[in-house]
């Protein structure tokens, strides 16, 4: 039984970015109708925002401290960061002990440009093209995306530390009953559900409570008579495909402390997703995030030992195979609406 | 003859002159020339391009024809080179029951994956194939590692049985042959100050693409490949003539799934040494390049994507800041300088940055591929003459 907890919450945390990057994807196919291949790519700038604003704030200015000797008795160079200089020593400490959450306020103006810039430039002139023509587009852009960062941040993975105060573990299973050390969480990806929790709950809410919101789920419904309405639907989608692009972003911007964020994360993110959008059902957000975390929490029970002992390899494939089953047996999805890519 | 046309017919034979001449043609620098490192002409290069321009011939039947677009063919190439290697270690070091082998087990995949996948199209095709793709990779990496070799690969070993070949003395292993003809065998000519290099290996990766296109040239111009076309055009009108389009998509897919499969088993009877890298997407990936960058459908746009991306990649990776600042020196030193420091991100280690902003290139402004823009460039050269006089004709109106 504790076990079981232990792996659920273990595939919370993953379940977490599958279903933010598959309501991403979802949102983007129910209003522009285009399939975004580069969509783990968005996850992954997002996550090099985080990498990004780490560095700016350690940038140190370097002053030497006549007081005190290095080993070779010259007088030592002491690097302080310049935020430290600024705001006193403490409180600049804390700036960039706490980078990653701060992060998340330059990953959402750089989120919106890139999402902006990306429909506006390219996806717009993709509306009419067939959907092998838009994955491929969209995939060649993923390529080149990933090269630029792999340019500039180099192929090796770079580690990114979550604030100090979330360093530690939690123990899950004493609130439950267990005894101690039974049920063990890092504190982080407990903070990482409880955001794409928000994140997600925000999305909704925005979509259900809102006119705007309102008046995208009446063009994802029927486009043209919302357009013949005399409402700019295209502008309203762009603003969701930024939306779509935020969302992405703030979700790798977060995940970093618990995957180092490499240039390769997008796409190996990416195949899951899709994998996870299908199984919910194109169209369908809540669909998406269901399927999300459900296919989260099985991968994380599949690699449990008695599992593996039983089918070995199972936790690998996990995910395919019940994608496969998903098709087979219904083949909308798990929560797809009728009429939705069914050419 | 041949069940072609005279076209088609004089079309095979210059592909069949182009494959024979290419360790000659490839060559046009002579050594240690600044242009040198331009030759294509060496054989490793050579057998790749041949064994990848199978693969996209064979991924054009499914993609080209029907439309149905496949992310999951490198698994049939991880499978060819699998059952390659395996035939390498238990039979003999003979490559040709190898071939047939990897040939028929891609075939029998692709049956079982085509079976499941096509009940559904458009993306859920795309996904499902991806899916089975990458289920075929996370397995040959993990749970498969007796079969597959794991992280290490697999490969011929000494203490194989082999019960074929005649123990080897010398205990070393032998040479991969073709009935005793060693696939290293290569006899260099040399001429006019270059070294062309006539390899065994490559004449048989050549020789049998030019086999393998000249099946799929057959196919196109077949009914069978006519129906392909048709559903590429309209599946439900195809439906409502009462024709059950399935078994056609099946049989196309088999097929293309053979054609990897053979080029998986001469990829490893090339380099005895399968690894399960070969069937992850970014190899599926490759594939839906090479043919939409030469021309989807087309009969020469998949070889030609295979042999430019082939090329390129192995030229560009090699180019790197000194060979730029060489190219550069004409011009004063802070151009050149800058020209440099553009340059180098595409180059070298970068030149996956140039790929894809040719496939994007390629795909928003001419999506029929090279082939469209060699014909765009031919109508315009043609129509120049025409143009004139049209514009002469005008003028005294105006």
């Amino acid at each position: 039984m504790d076990a079981l907890i232990l792996q659920t919450l273990n595939g919370l945390d993953k379940g977490s970015a599958y279903a933010l990057i598959a309501l991403g994807l979802t949102l983007i196919f129910g209003t522009l109708g285009v399939v975004n291949f580069a969509h783990g790519t968005l996850f992954m700038i997002g996550a090099f925002c985080a990498v990004t604003l780490q560095r700016l704030l350690s940038l140190s200015q370097v002053t030497i401290d006549p007081t005190k000797k290095d080993f070779l008795g010259n007088a030592l160079k002491v690097k302080t960061p310049y935020i430290e200089a600024w705001f006193g020593k403490d409180a600049g400490a804390a700036i960039v002990n706490w980078s990653v959450p701060l992060s998340i306020l330059l990953a959402i103006p750089v989120m919106l440009v890139v999402g902006f810039v990306m429909e506006r430039g390219l996806i717009k002139h993709f509306y009419k093209r067939p959907h092998a023509d838009q994955i491929l587009v969209t995939f060649g852009l993923a390529i080149v995306l990933q090269e630029v960062i792999k340019y500039y941040f180099g192929a090796n993975p770079i580690p990114t530390a979550a604030p100090t105060d979330f360093a530690g573990s939690i123990d899950f299973g004493v609130w439950m009953g267990f005894p101690p050390n039974d049920i063990i969480y890092p504190y982080w990806r407990m903070v990482y559900f409880l955001f794409s929790v928000v994140v997600i709950g925000a999305v909704f809410a925005f979509l259900q409570f809102t006119t705007f919101g309102m008046v995208v789920r009446a063009g994802m419904a029927d486009r043209e008579t919302v357009g013949l309405l005399g409402i700019n639907i295209d502008r309203r989608f762009t603003i969701m495909f930024g939306i779509a692009a935020v969302v992405a972003g703030t979700a790798g911007a977060m995940y970093t402390p618990i995957n180092s964020p490499a240039f390769t994360m997008g796409m190996n993110f990416l195949v899951l997703s899709f994998v996870v959008v299908v199984v919910g059902g194109m169209g369908s957000l809540p669909g998406a995030v269901l399927s999300g975390f459900l296919l989260g929490i099985l991968e994380s029970y599949a690699s449990m030992n008695w599992i593996k002992d039983v089918i070995p390899g199972i936790d690998q494939i996990i995910i395919y195979v019940i994608a496969i089953i998903v098709l087979l047996t219904r083949p909308r999805g798990l929560m797809g609406r009728k009429g939705v890519m069914e050419d | 003859m041949l069940g072609l046309g005279k076209k088609d017919l004089t079309f095979l034979l210059i592909v069949l002159l182009l494959t024979l001449a290419a360790p000659i043609l490839l060559n046009p620098f002579a050594e240690g020339s600044a242009m040198a490192q331009f030759n294509a002409g060496y054989p490793d290069l050579m057998q790749r391009i041949a064994i990848f321009a199978i693969f996209a011939v064979g991924f054009n039947i499914l993609f080209g024809l029907t439309g149905y677009l496949s992310f999951g063919h490198a698994a049939f190439i991880g499978i060819g080179s699998y059952a390659m290697v395996w035939m390498l270690k238990l039979l003999t070091m003979n490559i040709l029951p190898g071939l047939i082998l990897a040939t028929l087990m891609g075939g029998a995949f692709a049956l079982l994956i085509g079976f499941v996948s096509l009940r559904r199209s458009g993306i859920y095709f795309s996904i499902l194939t991806l899916a089975f793709a990458q289920m075929s990779f996370n397995m040959a990496y993990s749970v498969l590692t007796p079969i597959t070799g794991g992280e290490n690969g697999l490969g011929p070993a000494l203490g194989d049985p082999r019960v074929l070949d005649a123990a080897a003395a010398n205990g070393t292993i032998p040479e991969v042959n073709l009935f005793g003809l060693s696939m290293r065998a290569t006899y260099e000519l040399d001429l006019a100050g270059r070294v062309f290099q006539f390899n065994a290996g490559y004449y048989v990766c050549g020789l049998l693409s030019v086999f393998m296109f000249y099946l799929a040239l057959r196919l196109f111009r077949s009914p069978f490949g006519m129906m392909l076309r048709a559903i590429k055009c309209n599946q439900h009108r195809l439906n409502y003539t009462g024709l059950h389009s399935r078994p056609y998509m099946l049989s196309a897919f088999v097929i293309s799934g053979m054609y990897a499969g053979l080029a998986g088993g001469l990829m490893a009877a090339m380099d005895p040494l399968a690894g399960a890298d070969r069937m992850q997407w970014q190899a599926s990936g490759e594939v839906v390049l090479m043919v939409i960058l030469g021309g989807v459908g087309t009969m020469l746009g998949p070889v030609l994507g295979a042999g430019f991306i082939k090329y390129c990649e192995n030229i560009f990776s090699k180019i790197n800041d000194h060979v730029l600042h060489e190219w550069f020196s004409i011009f004063p030193k802070w151009l050149e300088n800058l020209l440099v420091t553009i340059v180098h991100p595409f180059v070298g280690q970068g030149w996956h940055l140039t790929l894809g902003v040719l496939f994007m290139l390629v795909v928003i402004f001419l999506p029929g591929g090279l082939i469209e823009g060699g014909q765009r460039i031919g109508r315009l050269i043609r129509r120049k003459p025409d143009a004139k006089g049209k514009a002469a004709a005008t003028t005294p109106a105006e």
